[in-house]
């Protein structure tokens, strides 16, 4: 039982907790202390200094917009932000208890009226952004992964087809998201053309962006994935005559998986930095365009409110890249292999 | 053993599907007995596999190396030869070839007087580093194999019951559902050796099986092997480098000449009876015989050229 949770803690990347469930099974205390200090009390004491090294910075530089904020002051504007939040999503509710009652009274009047249901147009609040930010990033990561993997897999198997598309991604690779954008916005607005969008143009815009920048990693790896596979289990796949799409789909791939998922790792990784670009200059409404409004907004406030998002930013790159260790972490055959 | 050693009788030989018997509803066992073939013509006599007038060259930035030169080799049903040289003879290349893995420049390989030159689960091949795809159990590992060559030949409770059969004669049925990070490098090796016997192959081909294992594994696995071959009487071409595993396994011993252009030097035929006992042999005139005269053509004969100079 505490073999499985620690198990369990260490795959999921909680080794910091491991100590407590070890206290808690009433290991030798003093050791399982020690042990929890270095894990967990080493990083907040550097979190506490690094705070108080900001504090005190902060107040030294004088902008035009303010005092450049601390780290008081942006706890303040998280608040704000949370607030607005639901404040907003009080209002939304109340639009439509508003409608339903409006039509209601319609209805009674002449059971035959015609009835609108109109939809909320309260602008999105802080955390609306992030999930459209999200949203925004998984889009244009899943479109890059599922053009990524099929060409990697292929350039792995033929050395010929690699050779030949090798300069092009060594071209394309280093090319930043801000000189793809412009393109991308004009192919968009002359290609996605309906009179009932599903997409907002922006978001397209801001996905395939991502998409295109984050590609590579994937497309690497995934081919230095499969074209490193060991001969013998390609041999093992041609003695018992497997059909070429299983020596793909039960072999090539499950062989290269811990290679692609390190490509997929920092493709993620990647994405998430160039969305954050790419929703500024396309007016996505996501967490790039949140910062780009507020520094346009100009107000006392808007420091304290783009800290807020850079935090956020941070923080949900974390998580990201943490979901994808944990995904790497079980697909990885080795069990002794060190994944950070 | 004992679960099969009432059901396999010395005819029982691997080939052509002409009797499907089942015997013994304990332990049920569908294997093909050729009746007629066992009972006219002893087993040694008839060429089964042979490798004909076989030579390979390999494109190098110097030019074309010949590493294999007119080798020629007649095996008959159910023999275990081992072909022993020294590194760099081309062994595994003719091993290869016969696998189907590499293509002969000149000559080829007869199987059953057909030509073969693709990779076949007739010729099923133990690798040396035991080969299994790590993200399969052991039993799915033989699963894939067994899947794919008795597709449509067998339903699937019959196929279960020939999977588990097979990991029982390599005495692993107990680690059925590990992964091969979870076993030890010789169960691994009985793992590789169960997947090969399962797809029932008209030859079994090994590579350095047990070259990657310590001495007392390797004797075990040895052992194993020999008590397998007893009761399912398999063609057997084994790489090895071991000399006292050739000639304690070996009906014959097929000794390489140093490459480049390598060919047979010398074949050894060891007449010991079987079954063979390790520890008997050890104190052996006969057995000790053949050893030396396998540690000859190596050390004195076929000396490496680096070592001549040393």
């Amino acid at each position: 039982m505490k073999t499985k949770i620690i198990n369990l803690l260490e795959t999921t990347g909680f080794s910091w907790s491991v100590p407590m469930v070890k206290l808690a099974a009433g290991e030798n205390p003093r050791e399982q202390c020690q042990e929890l200090f270095s894990l967990l009390g080493l990083p907040i004491i550097a979190a506490i200094l690094f705070l108080a090294l900001w504090g005190s910075m902060a107040a030294q530089v004088n902008t035009s917009l303010g005092q450049l904020p601390g780290p008081a002051q942006v706890w303040q504007q998280a608040t704000t932000l949370y607030d607005e939040h639901i404040e907003e999503r009080e209002k939304e509710v109340a639009f439509y208890e508003r409608q339903e009652l409006r039509n209601a009274k319609k209805l009674e009047k002449n059971p035959d009226a015609q009835v609108k249901i109109r939809p909320y147009t309260g602008k999105p609040t802080f955390f609306d952004q992030i999930l459209t930010s999200l949203l925004t990033v998984f889009t244009g990561f899943f479109m890059a992964t599922i053009i990524a993997i099929p060409i990697g897999v292929a350039c792995g198997l033929s050395d010929r087809l690699y050779t030949a598309v090798s300069p092009l991604i060594q071209v394309f690779k280093p090319v930043s998201p801000l000189a793809w954008l412009p393109i991308v916005t004009m192919v968009v607005s002359a290609v996605y053309v309906t009179d009932d969008p599903m997409f907002e143009k922006a978001f397209i815009t801001s996905a395939i962006t991502v998409m295109l920048c984050s590609l590579w990693p994937t497309l690497i790896n995934t081919a230095v994935g499969v074209a490193s596979i060991d001969r013998d289990l390609i041999n093992v796949g041609r003695v018992i005559r497997l059909h070429w799409t299983a020596q793909v789909f039960r072999v090539a791939l499950p062989a290269s998986l811990p290679m692609i998922f390190t490509g997929l790792r920092i493709s993620l990784g990647i994405g998430w930095m160039v969305l954050i670009a790419a929703e500024m200059l396309a007016q996505n409404p996501g967490l790039g365009k949140f910062v780009w409004d507020e520094f346009q907004n100009g107000s006392s406030n808007s420091l304290g409110r783009i800290m807020v998002a850079v935090l956020a930013i941070g923080i949900i790159g974390f998580i990201l890249d943490w979901m994808m260790v944990t995904l790497q972490k079980l697909f990885s055959h080795d069990p002794n292999a060190s994944i950070r | 053993m004992s679960a099969l050693s009432n059901v396999v009788s010395k005819e029982v030989t691997h080939g052509e599907d002409i009797v499907t018997t089942v015997v013994n509803a304990g332990s049920l066992n569908t294997r093909s007995v050729n009746e007629a073939i066992a009972e006219e013509s002893p087993v040694i006599e008839k060429t089964y596999l042979e490798v004909s007038h076989t030579s390979i060259e390999f494109p190098t930035k110097k030019g074309p190396f010949k590493a294999l030169d007119d080798v020629n080799l007649k095996i008959a049903r159910g023999e275990f030869i081992s072909l022993i040289g020294h590194s760099g003879c081309g062994k595994s290349t003719v091993l290869n070839i016969i696998a189907g893995l590499l293509q002969a420049t000149e000559g080829g390989v007869i199987l059953e007087g057909r030509e073969v030159n693709e990779p076949g689960p007739d010729r099923a091949v133990v690798f040396q580093n035991h080969s299994l795809l790590p993200w399969l159990t052991v039993y799915q590992n033989v699963e894939l194999a067994v899947k794919q060559v008795f597709k449509g030949k067998k339903t699937r409770a019959e196929m279960a019951e020939w999977i588990e059969h097979n990991l029982e004669l390599v005495h692993m049925n107990h680690a059925l559902h590990k992964r091969p990070s979870e076993i030890s490098g010789g169960m691994k090796q009985r793992v590789g050796i169960a997947r090969a016997l399962a797809m029932q192959p008209k030859v079994l081909l090994m590579d350095e099986p047990f070259g990657a294992l310590d001495a007392l594994t390797r004797a075990h696995l040895q052992d194993s092997l020999m008590e397998i071959q007893k009761e399912i009487q398999n063609t057997v071409v084994m790489i090895t480098h071991d000399v006292d595993e050739a000639v304690l396994l070996s009906d014959r011993i097929v000794m390489m000449t140093n490459g480049p252009e390598a060919t047979i030097g010398e074949i050894l035929e060891v007449g010991l009876a079987r079954p063979r006992n390790r520890v008997e042999l050890a104190d052996d005139s006969e057995y000790n015989h053949y050893r030396s005269e396998v540690l000859k053509f190596l050390y004195e004969r076929q000396r490496k050229p680096e070592e001549k100079v040393a």
